[in-house]
């Protein structure tokens, strides 16, 4: 099975992507697909409906998203390898764009806009840096011009990131996505994930720089991905 | 391969909004060929071009294929600004960037991998007023320029910066920018275009038309020598009107005898 985290600002059109890439893989990989959100979230049914595809949503309530994705991440892909998936597509609704969800063995994007200003790319640059992709969307609103501008910016962050730019809702350019995804390894050991990079300073667990996924290597406030509440667990 | 030993582009066949395959197999644009696209709103003029600049593969709407020298196109040129030999002006004249005039050219020209970048911002903004009435300077805020002053500077910016072989121009004539020396300085420059437009004068002047409906090509004509005569009779026409417009904007009052028959050329 292959794990993909996407990762961008709130309407940018990450939902847009993982569309796409559903369209191109459902038919060999199985895909399920896991949303992260705060309060509501609507991309499971939608997905669900749409593609008949197993997909599940994690509301996230007082914890921080991407932190409640780190604490279910092992139980989601349990999940998907019991109902024989192929491809896991795991969503954040990340919001402070400081932390950065992608786990080794995992392929992981990061969604910007074309029309969200010229420094976005500065501002986000953990969740750029980190990804393996950067999927620029709603470029068919802007000149190819400032469309080559953005892209300076993005490699300002990250020189070296493989950069698609797309309509997303039509699927423009995503070939490239779908290729390198296409050639991405299966994740071999899920035991053995960690994060890619460390989430910024604070006091539980996962804020200190504890890298492993799952709740059960963390203390504090963790949550399972069967459970609706949140647990408190002593060190 | 280099931008400029670029030598055709083809474009091959798609279908329309119901499904049904275009009206021809493919079209070959040669060197220092001259195209329109013409065609109703919503017809798919846009789409259109917007397949070539993606050099598209059957991964868009109209499912067209765009082939480079008779071979798809590598990755890289399709993705590496600096080896696109294909810069567009899109419709869309609002810009978002939050930069001013400089800076965004600086970036551009680095995006594009050019030298002497002082020199080249500095040619492109005098370019860009050659095009506009209204005045650009490096120190404006590209969100702050006006549709006629943000055409000129991305046309500007297509021929000097983007330096490609190929320009594709959405509807040129809608923002207020002298159309003749844009036409006459890509012709200097020996560059191939794609005007999608609804003028009339432009559209007359190009060598071949393409006529869209429902999303699809349906006519692909080459009038040749036969509308040399409907093309003298427009252009004077469009004269009177531009001299009209201009009259008009600085807020002159048109007499009878400025609009005869005699002057526009109707009975000629």
């Amino acid at each position: 099975m292959k794990l993909v985290i996407i990762a961008g600002p709130a309407s940018v059109g990450k939902t847009a992507v993982v569309r796409q890439i559903i369209r191109e893989f459902h038919e060999t990989s199985n895909p399920a697909y896991v949303k992260i959100d705060v309060v509501r979230a609507f991309e499971d049914e939608e997905l669900r409906e749409e593609f008949g595809i197993p997909t599940r949503k994690v509301y996230s309530g007082d914890l921080c998203p991407d932190h409640a994705g780190i604490m279910v991440l092992q139980d989601a892909i349990s999940w998907a390898q019991n109902l024989g998936s192929g491809l896991l597509i795991i969503e954040s609704a990340g919001l402070c764009l400081r932390c950065t969800p992608y786990t080794t063995q995992s392929f992981g994007i990061a969604v910007l806009s074309a029309v969200s200003g010229s420094n976005s790319p500065l501002k986000m640059a953990p969740m750029i840096a980190q990804a393996d992709m950067a999927v620029v969307t709603k470029t068919d609103l802007i000149s190819q011009a400032e469309k080559e501008v953005f892209r300076e910016y993005i490699k300002e962050v990250a020189p070296s990131i493989d950069i698609v730019e797309t309509n997303a809702i039509q699927g423009t350019g995503m070939r490239y996505l779908m290729k390198a995804l296409g050639a991405y390894p299966d994740l071999s050991e899920a035991a053995q994930i960690v994060l890619r990079g460390s989430p910024p300073l604070g006091v539980c667990t996962i804020c200190i720089g504890k890298k492993e996924i799952g709740w059960q290597h963390h203390f504090g406030v963790i949550r399972p991905l069967e459970e609706a509440d949140n647990i408190y667990r002593g060190d | 391969m280099r931008r400029d030993q670029m030598s055709e582009i083809t474009i091959l066949a798609g279908t329309n909004r119901s499904g049904k395959r275009e009206g021809f197999n493919q079209i070959i644009i040669r060197p220092g060929d001259t195209l329109s696209i013409v065609g109703p709103t919503g017809s798919g003029k846009s789409a259109f071009i917007n397949d070539i600049e993606v050099l598209a593969q059957a991964d868009t709407v109209t499912g067209r294929r765009i082939l480079v020298n008779g071979v798809p196109p590598s990755d890289e040129m399709a993705r590496d600004p600096s080896k696109k030999p294909i810069a567009l002006i899109t419709q869309n004249t609002r810009v978002i960037a939050d930069l001013d005039v400089s800076r965004f050219l600086k970036l551009h020209v680095e995006a594009r991998k050019q030298t002497h970048i002082e020199h080249l911002i500095e040619n492109t903004i005098t370019l860009a007023n050659e095009f506009t009435g209204e005045e650009v300077t490096g120190a404006m805020s590209m969100t702050a320029l006006s549709g006629g002053q943000t055409r000129a500077l991305l046309i500007a910016d297509a021929i000097l910066v983007g330096r490609t072989p190929i320009l594709l121009l959405d509807e040129v004539e809608n923002a207020g920018i002298f159309k003749e020396r844009v036409i006459s300085c890509i012709k200097e420059c020996q560059k191939t275009v794609v005007f999608v437009t609804h003028d009339p004068y432009l559209a007359l002047r190009t060598d071949r038309r393409i006529v869209m409906s429902n999303g699809a090509v349906v006519k692909v004509l080459e009038p040749r020598e036969r509308e040399r005569t409907a093309i003298a009779r427009v252009s004077e026409i469009d004269d009177l009107l531009w001299d009209l417009r201009e009259r008009i904007r600085s807020g002159d009052l048109i007499g009878e005898e400025d609009a005869t028959d005699k002057e526009i050329g109707v009975n000629a």
